[in-house]
């Protein structure tokens, strides 16, 4: 007993003579196991961060090709002919259908998720709780080709109760107006980015709000608030931060999607007036259906609209964290 | 509007397991009741049956009377959260809302009974500030986070925000074991003021705390781990500490065990 504790309160080194290499021992880099995970952390590290300038270096430069041969404007241009004479091709309408249909499946997700994830925490039974969750952590497994898959051979032919109702209700806008035509338009593609993004924005929520503190909600009952209200005065305001990074984790995966909505959607270069005319397109479905045919200035033109999607989700994010660290004050952190 | 307690034949489980058992007592009001005992003979599950807490924890029962007055707490169609708005109480740990300011924290209870006009809720928040002694150094901040005051102001917000719906009774689990000794002295002083209005309950390991802020004395104990606490006896404070009746009370204050 005496003998452990003088080994493991012993200093570790010897002090040594001169600062360097007191300031060495200090990092923990003298002894050789030490030396060595050192090396090769940094190692990876550097590597890491060599091979992403790499790659931007690259996607930049041949992006930067197709622009400067385009001939329309890339932002505004309804075009998508890089190979053409002249070239011509915009975003205008990948930008459009990608917003939209995000757009859309956050609308729809969010609140779903936040209900299953608060009744799995709050109101089930322990029980059913975790079974629902279970299924929810399997539906996240689902790779999104099956999604896909599903989208065309059943959601797709089954829209056509929920259309016919938006355009009778709301067809007046003209936004939910329906001509009738099949159901592969970006309002199915939304709802079917909203089911896809749903496992996980609901999984993070769970852990979110099964973290909130006991004495907060306590706080609350104690105070005589129903069960809905401790939710609402204990339990959302805690799990707000998380909930939005959910939700971003969400869009990511809603904007980047690929597989499902190129299966889902049928492609067209244009902007309907209404969510529920098919057609439309999506950046990455954009790239996954034209990236095998295109010759080089079209693969390049394809490069220069991925970058504009990274962008985009790289503005979400900062947008994200501004709304968190806005309200940093009064999150639950410093309780 | 303090209330009388009367407690009797009362028992609480966590699941099968018997926490404490056969409980009575009467608690007047406008008087601090002490409850003392070594750690898990239940004071704070007996504490949190008098508020129908006790029920929050999952697998939480009670059996037995706890009458409020003329009202049975576990009567038949008693709502539990009408309880708790009658039946306050401030916690162990300081747990104001963090993600509220000062002043919404001392509002929260009123605007869960529906009260929302501005002049009235001011009108209370200062009142309840005042009377919880914390006014003088929340009153520039009052729009600041109520997680950003030092763990005694914390602590007298909780006060205030359970004062403020003006409860019969005030149940206190350990209001000042996190606070220093000059935060635990401001609340003691309170704890004497407060009970010109309502009945108040504290759970306390510090003998002298009981001494110093009760008027009654409740000694509880258990017979070995795993069995049910008892109350072993209640009488005035004075008497609980100068002349016990039972042994195993003098035996815990004079520091013999526990
Ligand atoms: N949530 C719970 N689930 C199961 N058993 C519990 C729970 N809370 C308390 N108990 C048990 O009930 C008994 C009484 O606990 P209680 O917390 O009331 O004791 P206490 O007198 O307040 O102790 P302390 O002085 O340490 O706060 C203990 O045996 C404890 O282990
Ligand atoms: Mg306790």
């Amino acid at each position: 007993m005496d003998i452990t504790t003088q080994q493991t309160t012993a200093p570790p080194t010897a002090p040594g003579p001169a600062a360097p290499a007191d300031k060495r021992a200090a990092r923990g880099a003298t002894r050789p196991g030490d030396r060595i995970f050192l090396g090769l952390s940094r190692g990876s590290g550097i590597f890491v961060l060599v091979l992403m300038a790499a790659i931007a270096a690259f996607l930049t430069y041949r992006a930067s090709i197709a622009i400067g041969k385009n001939e329309a404007n890339f932002f505004t241009s309804f075009e998508w002919n890089p190979s053409g004479v002249p070239p011509e091709f915009g975003i205008a309408v990948l930008v459009f259908g990608t917003v939209v249909s995000s757009v859309i499946a956050m609308v729809i997700a969010v609140p779903v998720s936040v209900g299953i994830a608060l009744f799995i925490t709050h109101y089930a039974p322990r029980r059913l709780g975790g079974l629902i969750g279970y299924v929810v952590d399997l539906l996240a497994a689902v790779p999104s080709i099956v999604y896909g898959l599903w989208g065309v051979l059943v959601l797709v032919p089954h829209m056509g109760g929920l259309y016919s109702w938006l355009d009778e209700y709301l067809g007046w806008t003209g936004v939910f107006a329906w001509e009738g035509g099949p159901a592969r338009s970006l309002l199915t593609v939304g709802i079917l980015l909203a089911l896809m993004i749903l496992p996980i924005i609901t999984n993070v929520s769970r852990e979110v709000f099964r973290q909130v503190p006991r004495m907060h909600e306590e706080a609350a009952l104690a105070l005589g608030a129903t069960r809905w209200e401790v939710i609402r005065m204990s339990v959302l305001p805690f799990g707000r931060s998380g909930v939005i990074s959910a939700s971003m984790l969400g869009l990511g995966r809603a904007l980047g999607e690929t597989m499902a909505v190129a299966m889902v959607l049928s492609p067209s270069f244009d902007i309907g007036a209404s969510l529920l005319d098919p057609g439309g397109g999506t950046f990455a479905q954009n790239i996954a259906s034209k990236f095998n045919e295109a010759t080089v200035m079209g693969q390049d033109a394809l490069i220069a609209s991925g970058m504009v999607l990274f962008v985009i989700t790289l503005l979400v994010n900062g947008a994200a964290r501004l709304i968190i660290a806005r309200r940093k004050e009064y999150s639950g952190a410093n309780a | 509007m303090a209330k009388r307690i009367d407690v009797s034949g009362l028992n609480a489980y966590y699941g099968s397991f018997l926490a404490i058992e056969d409980i009575s007592m009467t608690v007047e009001p406008r008087s601090v009741t002490a409850f003392i005992g070594p750690s898990g003979c239940g004071k704070s599950t007996f504490l949190r049956t008098l508020n129908r807490m006790h029920e929050v924890t999952p697998g939480g029962r009670v059996e037995g009377k706890v009458m409020l007055d003329e009202e049975n707490l576990y009567g038949a169609g008693i709502d539990p959260v009408a309880v708790r708005r009658e039946v306050g109480m401030v916690f162990q740990r300081p747990n104001p809302f963090p993600t509220m300011s000062v002043y919404d924290n001392v509002a929260a209870g009123l605007r869960l009974n529906g009260k929302h006009k501005k002049s009235e809720l001011d009108d209370v928040v200062e009142k309840s500030l005042k009377g919880a002694n914390l006014w003088n150094e929340v009153k520039d901040r009052l729009n600041k986070p109520g997680s950003g005051l030092s763990g005694g102001q914390q602590q007298r917000l909780c006060i205030a925000r359970a004062i403020a719906v003006e409860p019969n009774v005030l149940l206190m689990d350990e209001p000042c074991s996190a606070l220093d000794p000059i935060s635990t002295l401001a609340i003691e002083d309170l704890i004497g003021e407060l009970k010109e209005q309502f009945t108040i309950v504290i759970v306390t390991h510090n003998m002298q705390q009981a001494a110093r802020v009760s008027d009654r004395t409740a000694f509880f104990n258990l017979a070995a781990v795993g069995q049910p606490g008892k109350l072993i006896e209640l009488d005035d404070t004075e008497r609980i500490f100068s002349n016990p009746s039972v042994q195993a009370t003098e035996d815990y204050i004079s520091g013999r065990f526990g």
